[in-house]
């Protein structure tokens, strides 16, 4: 049964669910100690929670205290802009301005929101091209219109919906020009994408294990050493006093080895996605001649094939294709299901008639050539009925208006 | 249960409105069990949906997609959530503010059915490959025949009556035979959390239950006269939308009426932004002239007898029907009162839902002198 939705979410490594089992495991037969206890299973948990720490920092190229586990990318990017705002806003009370991509997940999107209704923030929104990516001067202009009042600049790596490709080297070097700290949302990049916390030179990088094998319920926040950032969870202080809560160790174990993995495979698996991503877009395009690829057509992940089917109901295509046993997405969904006209693709000027008809096919681990093929042998017929579904209901030509 | 009648021929492939409450869920189980191939689909209407239920709205909250959506998980079928709030504000909550405004009492519910789950809904589903649409009504449907569920407290036979035979056709009640107690019972047997949900009564659009605030918001005032049967002013009211024929309270009246009996309002006229009001006497109405009719069952020769129902919950009438221009006109075997334009009047022979019509205005053939009360000024 293609799944075609590991942008959601990835099956978890084999390896990855021994490794847990066993950790796990571990603490049923005498060494169940909290990580900051002092006895001995203590110290023995300690031991495996800075092993995972550093097994994790070498994989993404950081330094061990550069990591700040988490409980996922959520809370990441939470800590990052809240944590990295307040902290600076202390240090200089005119630096109230965020800058943060229009293509953000929410966690960043709705973070920089609260922080702007609860606590006097001013939300800069960096526009996008019509491929979804941003521009670099538009980021240098609105850092030149007053560059001491701005706190953070926050710009994704991959963007989660349309796999579009940032040009964060670029970006944070414009930021550091005027002192700024940058952070960057890494989540979908990890795995397909070459990510080196070191080299990209970002002051704050999120990242997390279920997009690359790895457990639901943990990830990181990469903090650079000299990054101030005040807390988010108040409490023991566990993690370099910015992140509270009891540590999971084999949370962390499972983490460490699906990076591991991921890193180690990424030169076999990116082209292998890219492959079978450009078969499948064009084995679409093939059966469906007017549908249309958003998003970057070469500056995008490995896995990523988002396209419109203009005339369509993306949640009708959603429907048909998981009756078929094709499991996709329409690119963005809120907590009661519906679709809305996502906000990614609103930003890149798509008309919302092309908004609506988006679906969002996201290849990983699992991915196979057969996976490809039904959904091309599928895809016309769905699209077919999909339309004569839009047509009936009128939704396609805005009929719901016209009363 | 009913099925269209090709259900034998091939396994009938059914789409099950879900709103999260008992009734849906456990008509969505009565397709289970009956071997059909269900899905499950709860339609979003609301623009920005409150995260917990609150009062006794019915569908409209976060919560109650998440109802549904376990109903859906312990059923074993698919569930999606599909957003018809677009629809739903310009077919419902549009047309419920402009017919306020025009001065008549419209049934949102009564709309939803017509527009929203037998129209756009069904619609979709059968373009889809649905053969029909599944929803927790009480009332019963066999062979295109509509009638009232066995559970007279809670039968729906009026809310439905606006449907035509094609979208009944494709429509399922399994609740029909059922009273609530044994739905309720059952969806407890099946494990279903929503077993002892309650039920809802309010509007689903207005979140505080305010019908009065809500439409201030939309229509703003309108102040204008209060006047009686001959026009003489009594008083002023902030904008008709606040009025229903047969409302009582809250006229605010500065003279008494001569009798020191209380009054009514008698119609409303949006044209000259007037209420008019009477005494009781003045209330009751026997001939009742409605717009052209929906048949469900097969017209019968005019003039004919049958029963008619004039609101949901309301009281059954005899009446003779007859044709009136494009419309008909009932005149009522015994008079009754708040009889109000917008609303359905709806024909029953016995327990079977003949056909309705929408109420335009009414008129007092008995009692002190005819007096006509064109309900809205758009009558004819």
């Amino acid at each position: 049964m293609p799944y075609l939705d590991h942008a959601a979410t990835t099956p978890m490594l084999p390896e990855v669910i021994d490794a847990i089992s066993a950790s796990m495991r571990a603490s049923a037969t005498g060494v169940a100690g909290n990580p900051s206890s002092v006895h001995t299973s203590g110290r023995q948990a300690r031991r495996i929670i800075e092993e995972s720490r550093e097994r994790l920092a070498a994989a993404l190229d950081a330094r061990p205290s550069e990591v700040i586990f988490t409980s996922g990318g959520t809370e990441a990017d939470n800590l990052a802009v809240k944590g990295i705002y307040f902290a600076r806003r202390a240090a200089d009370p005119a630096r109230r301005r965020l800058l943060v991509s229009a293509v953000e997940h929410h966690a960043v999107l709705d973070s920089a929101d609260h922080l702007v209704s609860a606590a006097g923030a001013e939300l800069g929104l960096l526009p996008v091209d019509s491929d979804g990516v941003v521009r670099p001067e538009a980021l240098a202009a609105a850092l030149a219109e007053d560059p001491g009042s701005v706190a953070l600049v926050s710009v994704m790596w991959a963007n989660n919906e349309v796999g579009s490709i940032q040009p964060i080297g670029e970006l944070t070097e414009i930021a550091h020009g005027y002192g700024v700290p940058f952070h960057t949302d890494a989540v979908q990049a990890v795995g397909t994408l070459g990510v080196s916390f070191a080299e990209s030179g970002v002051d704050a990088m999120t990242v997390t294990a279920h997009k690359i094998g790895g457990p639901v319920g943990v990830g990181a926040l990469l903090l650079g050493r000299g990054v101030d950032c005040v807390p988010v969870l108040h409490g023991g202080g566990q993690e370099r006093d910015v992140r509270s809560g009891t540590l999971d160790t084999p949370g962390a174990v499972g983490f460490a080895l699906a990076a591991e993995l991921a890193v180690g495979r990424r030169a076999e698996l990116a082209p292998r996605l890219a492959r079978l991503r450009d078969e499948l877009i064009d084995g679409v395009r093939r059966a469906v001649p007017d549908a249309v690829l958003n998003g970057h057509p070469v500056h995008r992940l490995p896995g990523n094939a988002h396209l419109s089917f203009p005339g369509c109901e993306g949640d009708s295509l959603l429907m048909l294709l998981d009756a078929r046993g094709i499991e996709c997405s329409t690119g963005s969904a809120c907590s009661a299901g519906v679709a809305q006209p996502s906000h990614v693709l609103l930003a890149m000027g798509t008309d919302e008639q092309r908004a609506r008809g988006a679906l969002r096919l996201s290849l990983g681990h699992t991915s196979t050539a057969a996976d490809v093929r039904t959904v091309v042998e599928a895809i016309g017929p769905v699209v077919e009925r999909a339309r004569r579904a839009s047509a009936a209901v009128g939704v396609a030509a805005g009929a719901g208006r016209s009363a | 249960m009913n099925a269209p009648a090709d259900s034998e021929v091939r396994r009938l492939k059914v789409l099950a409105a879900m709103s999260g409450g008992v009734d849906s869920a456990v008509a969505a189980a009565r397709a289970v069990a009956a071997g059909w191939d269900v899905t499950g689909v709860h339609l979003a209407l609301s623009r920005q949906p409150a995260t917990l239920r609150t009062g006794s709205r019915g569908c409209c909250s976060l919560e109650d997609s998440n109802d549904a959506r376990r109903t859906a998980d312990i059923l074993g079928i698919p569930f999606y959530v599909w957003d018809f709030a677009e629809r739903f504000a310009a077919d419902v909550i549009d047309d419920f503010v402009a017919e306020y405004a025009a001065g008549r009492t419209p049934n949102p519910c009564l709309r939803c059915n017509e527009k929203i789950k037998f129209a756009a809904l069904l619609d979709r589903a059968l373009a889809l490959g649905f053969d029909a649409v599944v929803t927790g009504h009480h009332a019963r449907l066999t062979d295109g025949r509509l009638c009232r569920s066995v559970d007279a407290a809670k039968d729906q036979s009026y809310v439905l009556a606006v449907l035509t035979r094609e979208q009944l056709a494709h429509a399922v009640f399994p609740l029909g035979d059922s009273t609530k107690d044994q739905v309720r019972a059952e969806a407890a047997r099946l494990g279903l959390a929503v077993a002892s949900k309650p039920d809802s009564h309010d509007i689903c659009f207005i979140a505080d239950g305010d019908t009065q605030a809500f439409l201030d918001r939309r229509l703003g005032e309108r102040p204008g006269d209060i006047v009686d049967t001959d026009g003489a002013v009594l008083g002023s009211h902030a904008g008709t939308h606040h009025y229903t024929v047969g409302q009582r309270r809250g006229l605010n009246l500065t003279r008494p009426s001569a009798t020191g009996e209380p009054r009514y309002v008698l119609s409303i006229s949006p044209k000259t932004n007037t209420v008019v009001v009477g005494g009781a006497a003045d209330l009751q109405v026997d001939v009742v002239r409605c717009g052209p009719p929906v048949w469900i069952a097969e017209p019968p020769a005019q003039p004919f007898d049958c029963a008619v129902q004039l609101r949901a919950h309301g009281m059954v009438s005899p009446a003779r029907i007859s044709a009136d221009g494009d419309g008909l006109a009932a005149v009522l075997g015994e008079p009754q009162r708040g009889v109000a334009a917008g609303q359905a009047l709806v024909m029953y022979d016995g327990e079977q839902v003949l056909g309705s019509a929408t109420i335009l205005g009414t008129e007092r053939s008995v009692g002190s002198g005819a007096a006509a009360h064109p309900a809205a000024a758009s009558t004819g």
